[in-house]
C-alpha cells in the first residue's frame, strides 16, 4: 500500500498464527479457517480496490456462539479483528491488515424469518440487501433501501454503511428502515437491540451502530421492515438549457410540497457517456437531465406529475418524456445505472466521490468542480442523487501517468473541502473508510472527534475491532479520499453503481 | 451560591438560564469541577416523565430561543434547543411544511392544558405522535445537533442533509436520552410539505378484534395512510365532534394527499377493506384535524390523577396483550396502527406495574411509566431495563458524563 499509514503491525503476532488457527480450529469448523497465502488472497480488497493487503487469518463462523467466541478469544489475546459482509463496499471499511482477522459473515446467510403480520423480515447480516425483496415481493411488500450495489451487497455491511440508494428522500436510508439488530462486540458480549417493536427505550445503540462502519460490533443477525408496494410508479426525463435550471427545478419541486420517490440529475458530460454507452434516450442537447420518478396512488401520481411537468416548463426545461409503462420508466433508468461502465468506456481510469450538499448549492458546486477540472486539466462527470442532495463527480485519469493519479487525488480532496464548505459532508453512503479518514477534520474539530473516540474506547478498550477506519491516524488531514477503479480490474465492476 | 457573571439566573437562585452553548458549557465546566449534578430542563412540560432529579442547580434551557436557519426548499430548520415547538410549527405552517415526528403535546396529560415544550424536549424524550408508523420518530428527524457533554465540552454532531455517513451517528444516541447524555443547544430537524388536504374514515361500533385487524390490513393495504387508532367504547365523549356521534368504538383511518384524489382514496380503502356494510363516517378536513389533535395529545387522559403507561409491542400481539391487560386499564386506545397502546390505571403500585411489565415483555414489546407518583417512579423502573443492555448504557453514559452530573438517575438508576 502507497502513501496510507495503517496501525502498526504487530509481528509478534503474526509470528503466532499457527497457535491462533489452532485455536480457532476449536471453535468453528475446520474448513472454515483460512490461512495460506492462497486462500486468503481472494479476501485482501472490497471494492476500494486500489488499496490491497492480505489478512493473517480468514475465519468464517457459521453462528452467533462462534462469533462471540472468536471475538472474546481475540479480545483477550489482543489480536485485532476487521469484519467482512459482501466486500462491496467503496471506501475500504473492510480492507485487511496484516496482523488482523478477517471475520467474514458470508456463512450468515439466510432469511430467518418473513413476519406479514409485523411487517418485517428477520435476516442473518450475509444476506443480500436485494434477496429480501425477492423473499416478500410475492405478496407486494419490499424493503425499502436500495443501494445500487444491491444484488451483490449484504444486509451487514448496508447496516454498517447505512446505505441508502436513490429513494432515501422519500424511504429513508437504512436506519431509518431496521427494527432490529443482533450485535456482537468485541469481548464477546451478545446484545439484542430493538425488536419487531418501533423505537426502544433507553440509548439507541442501534441508531449509534448504524454506520459505524464495523468499529463498534459485529451485526449477526438485522430485523427490518417492509413496505407494500406502491401502486403506481412514473417517471419523467427532463432536459434542461443550463445546469443552473436544472438545479432551481429541483429545489422547486421539493419547495412546492413534492417528494418525489427519486430524483436523479446529471450533467452534460455523464449524459453523453451514458447514452452512448446504454441508449436510453436522453436528452443530448441537454447541459443537465433530470430523471423525476413519483409513487404512489395513481391519481395523486397522476396530479404530482402534472405538476412537476409545469414546475419543469417554468424553469426552461427544453424537453419532458413521461414513462408510458414500466419497460419505458426502466428504460429512463437503465442510462443512470450505466454511469458507472459508461465513465469507465471513457478513460482509464476514474475516481468516484460521495459528498453530500444541501440541493440550493448544486450549481455553485458544479461550477467549482468545473473550474476544478480546467485547473486540474482533467475531465469529470457528474451524478446527483438530487432528492438527497448526494453527489457523485466521476474524474477521469489515467493511472499510468503517475503525475495524473497525484493530480486526481488532490482535485477530489478540493471537491469534498468544498461539499464541506458550502454546508454538505465528506460522505453521504460510501463510508469514511480508509478513504476519507484523513480529511475528517474539514467536518470535525478535537472535540467532536474525541468524543466518538470515547465512545469507541467505551465499548472496544482496546481499539481491536476495524482498527485504521473512519478516524485519522495522521497528525495532519492529508488529501485522500476518492473511489480507484482501473480499467475492467475493478472489483465487481459488473454491478450497478450509484 | 457563586453567581456565573454571563448567564442570567432567575428569582429561583438554584436556576441558570444561559442564554448560549458557551454559558452552557462554562456553567457544566464549573459543576463538573465541583462534581456537583444539574438538572436540564426547557420548558418543563415533560419534566415529570422519568425519573424525580435531587440536583442542587437546574439549567433551563428557556432562553437558549431562536430560528437559527430554515430552509424551506432544503428541508430542515435550525433551531436553538430552548426554542418552543409552537413557534417552530407557526413559522413551518406557512411555508406549508411540518414535523412529520408528531410530537406529543403532554401538557393536556400533566396539567390539563395545552404545553407543548421545546424542540430540546421532543428530541430529548423521543416520544412521537401517530403519524411514527408511517413517518419515523423524532429519531428519525433529527440530522444534526450542537450540544456540550457532562466535562463542558462543546460538540457537535450530524449536518443539515439526510444523507449522512460522516462519523458516528451521535445525533441517534442523543434523541431519547433524557438530556443525561449532552446538554443540547441546538438542533437540526428535518421537515417535510404538508399534506393539501386529509380526510379521516371512521368505522363504528366494531369489536376489538375486529378494530385491529382492519387497522392491519389498512396499512397492508397502501403506505399513504398517516393514521390508525382504536378507540373502545367508553371514548367517544372526549372527541364531541358533529360526525362522531354514534356509540360504539372507533375505528379511526387518516387518509392524505391532494384535494382532487381525497374522495376517490376513501371509497377505494371501504371497497378494498370490504367496509361497505359496516357503521361509517368520514370526517372532512377541520373535525378530522381536531380528532388527531387529540389523538396525538392524549386529551383521552386529560389532566388525570392515574397513572398512565405506554406499551409498544409488535402489532401482531396487540389484541392478545389487551386482553391479558383489560383488568388493570381504566381507559385505554390503540395507536400505530397496532404497534402502540396508551393504557390509564387507577391502581397501580409496584407490584401490579412489575405483573403488567411482565405480560408486556412475554409479548416482545416494552413499557413506559410517562405519569405516576413521584414515589412509585423513583423506586421502580420507568422505563424496562435488562442487564447487558445496561453496561453498554453505563459505558456510553461515562463516555459523555464521566462525572454523572447531567441529569443523572434521569433514566435508570446509576446511569
Amino acid at each position: 500500500m502507497t502513501n496510507l499509514k495503517m496501525p502498526k503491525i504487530n509481528k509478534k503476532m503474526i509470528l503466532n498464527k499457527k497457535e491462533i488457527v489452532q485455536d480457532f480450529i476449536k471453535i468453528v469448523k475446520k474448513d472454515n479457517v483460512l490461512f495460506d497465502d492462497a486462500e486468503v488472497k481472494p479476501f485482501e480488497t472490497d471494492a476500494l480496490s486500489a488499496y490491497k493487503q492480505k489478512p493473517m487469518i480468514v475465519v468464517l463462523p457459521e453462528t452467533t456462539g462462534e462469533v462471540s467466541k472468536i471475538l472474546s478469544y481475540c479480545n483477550k489475546k489482543r489480536i485485532k479483528v476487521v469484519p467482512r459482509g459482501a466486500g462491496t463496499g467503496l471506501s475500504g471499511g473492510a480492507l485487511p491488515l496484516e496482523d488482523a482477522v478477517l471475520v467474514v459473515l458470508s456463512k450468515f446467510n439466510k432469511i430467518l424469518e418473513i413476519d406479514f403480520q409485523n411487517r418485517c423480515v428477520v435476516a442473518q447480516p450475509g444476506v443480500t440487501n436485494l434477496s429480501i425483496t425477492e423473499a416478500v415481493q410475492h405478496k407486494n411488500f419490499y424493503y425499502a433501501p436500495d443501494p445500487s450495489s444491491q444484488i451483490a451487497c449484504s444486509i451487514g455491511g448496508n447496516v454498517a454503511e447505512n446505505s441508502g440508494g436513490v429513494h432515501s428522500l422519500k424511504y429513508g436510508t437504512t436506519t431509518n428502515n431496521l427494527l432490529g439488530l443482533e450485535v456482537v462486540l468485541m469481548d464477546g458480549t451478545v446484545c439484542n437491540l430493538g425488536g419487531k417493536t418501533f423505537d426502544s427505550e433507553g440509548y439507541d445503540i442501534m441508531g449509534l451502530f448504524t454506520g459505524s462502519e464495523g468499529l463498534l460490533g459485529v451485526v449477526t443477525k438485522a430485523i427490518v421492515k417492509i413496505l407494500k408496494k406502491p401502486e403506481t410508479v412514473k417517471a419523467t426525463l427532463i432536459g434542461f438549457p443550463t445546469i443552473e435550471d436544472g438545479g432551481n427545478c429541483v429545489s422547486e419541486i421539493i419547495a412546492k410540497g413534492i417528494i418525489p420517490a427519486g430524483m436523479e440529475m446529471m450533467d452534460k458530460a455523464l449524459i453523453h457517456a451514458t447514452e452512448n454507452f446504454a441508449k436510453a434516450g436522453y436528452p443530448k442537447n441537454a447541459e443537465s437531465m433530470l430523471i423525476v420518478e413519483v409513487d404512489g396512488d395513481p391519481n395523486e401520481v397522476e396530479e404530482s406529475i402534472d405538476r412537476i411537468k409545469n414546475i419543469a416548463k417554468h424553469n426552461n426545461c427544453t424537453s419532458i418524456k413521461i414513462s408510458k409503462n414500466e419497460k419505458e420508466r426502466l428504460k429512463f433508468w437503465a442510462g443512470r445505472k450505466a454511469a458507472f461502465p459508461a465513465c469507465g468506456a471513457m478513460a482509464p481510469d476514474y475516481y468516484c466521490m460521495d459528498g453530500t450538499i444541501p440541493r440550493g448549492k448544486l450549481s455553485e458546486v458544479l461550477k467549482e468542480i468545473q473550474r476544478l477540472s480546467k485547473v486540474y486539466d482533467l475531465k469529470v462527470a457528474n451524478a446527483f442523487h438530487a432528492g438527497d442532495g448526494n453527489l457523485h463527480p466521476l474524474i477521469m485519469f489515467d493511472s499510468n501517468d503517475p503525475k495524473s493519479l497525484e493530480k486526481t487525488e488532490k482535485f477530489g480532496a478540493d471537491i469534498l473541502k468544498y461539499c464541506v464548505k458550502v454546508g454538505g459532508v465528506l460522505t453521504g453512503e460510501h463510508g469514511v473508510g480508509i478513504e476519507k479518514r484523513e480529511l475528517m477534520c474539514e467536518m470535525f474539530n478535537n472535540n467532536d472527534i474525541q468524543q466518538q473516540l470515547k465512545i469507541k474506547l467505551a465499548l472496544d478498550p482496546s481499539s481491536l475491532l476495524n482498527p485504521g477506519k473512519v478516524y485519522p491516524i495522521l497528525r495532519k488531514c492529508a488529501e485522500e479520499g476518492r473511489i480507484h477503479a482501473h480499467g475492467s480490474k475493478s472489483k465487481f465492476s459488473s454491478i450497478p453503481r450509484f | 451560591m457563586e453567581v456565573n457573571q454571563n448567564s442570567q439566573v432567575s428569582q429561583d437562585s438554584s436556576i441558570r438560564l444561559p442564554s448560549d452553548t458557551k454559558e452552557v458549557a462554562k456553567l457544566i465546566k464549573k459543576n463538573y469541577q465541583s462534581n456537583s449534578p444539574i438538572e436540564i430542563i426547557g420548558s418543563g412540560s415533560k419534566k415529570n416523565i422519568g425519573k424525580p432529579l435531587q440536583a442542587s442547580t437546574t439549567i433551563s434551557l428557556s432562553n437558549l430561543n431562536g430560528i437559527i436557519d430554515y430552509k424551506p426548499e432544503e428541508l430542515y430548520i435550525k433551531v436553538k434547543a430552548g426554542t418552543p415547538l409552537r413557534i417552530i410549527e407557526e413559522e413551518l405552517k406557512k411555508n406549508k411544511q411540518f414535523l412529520a415526528f408528531d410530537p406529543i403535546d403532554f401538557g393536556h396529560l400533566f396539567i390539563g392544558s395545552s404545553e407543548q415544550g421545546t424542540a430540546g424536549g421532543a428530541i430529548s424524550t423521543n416520544l412521537s405522535g401517530p403519524r411514527r408508523f408511517m413517518s419515523g420518530s423524532a429519531r428519525d428527524h433529527i440530522l444534526g445537533f450542537k450540544g456540550v457533554n457532562g466535562k463542558g465540552e462543546i460538540i457537535k454532531s450530524g449536518g443539515n442533509v439526510v444523507k449522512n455517513v460522516t462519523g458516528y451517528d451521535l445525533s441517534k444516541l442523543v434523541t431519547g436520552a433524557y438530556g443525561t447524555l449532552v446538554v443540547l443547544t441546538e438542533i437540526t430537524l428535518k421537515v417535510l410539505p404538508l399534506a393539501e388536504s386529509n380526510e379521516t374514515l371512521v368505522i363504528h361500533d366494531l369489536p376489538l378484534e375486529n378494530g385491529t385487524e382492519i387497522l392491519s390490513s389498512a396499512i397492508n393495504y397502501s403506505n399513504e395512510i398517516s393514521g390508525a387508532v382504536f378507540f373502545p367504547e367508553n371514548a367517544i365523549n372526549i372527541f364531541k365532534l358533529n360526525d362522531l356521534k354514534q356509540d360504539g368504538s372507533i375505528t379511526a383511518l387518516r387518509l392524505e394527499g391532494s384535494t382532487k384524489s381525497r374522495g376517490r382514496s376513501v371509497e377505494k380503502i371501504v371497497d378494498n377493506l370490504s367496509l361497505t356494510n359496516k357503521k361509517i363516517s368520514v370526517l372532512g378536513q377541520y373535525q378530522s384535524d381536531l380528532f388527531w389533535d387529540k389523538v396525538k395529545n392524549l386529551e383521552i387522559f386529560n389532566n388525570t390523577k392515574n397513572s398512565v403507561l405506554r406499551i409498544v409491542i409488535p402489532p401482531a400481539e396487540c389484541t392478545n396483550l389487551i386482553r391479558r391487560l383489560k383488568i388493570h386499564a381504566t381507559k385505554y386506545y390503540i395507536d400505530w396502527a397496532g404497534s402502540l397502546i396508551w393504557v390509564e390505571t387507577d391502581n397501580l403500585n409496584k407490584d401490579i406495574l412489575k405483573e403488567i411489565r411482565k405480560k408486556v415483555y412475554n409479548a416482545s414489546g416494552y413499557l413506559t411509566l410517562i405519569k405516576s407518583t413521584s414515589s412509585l417512579r423513583s423506586t421502580e423502573d420507568v422505563f424496562t431495563s435488562e442487564v447487558i443492555k445496561f453496561k453498554i448504557y453505563e459505558k456510553i453514559k461515562k463516555s459523555f458524563d464521566p462525572k454523572r452530573i447531567i441529569n443523572p438517575g434521569k433514566m435508570y438508576i446509576g446511569i
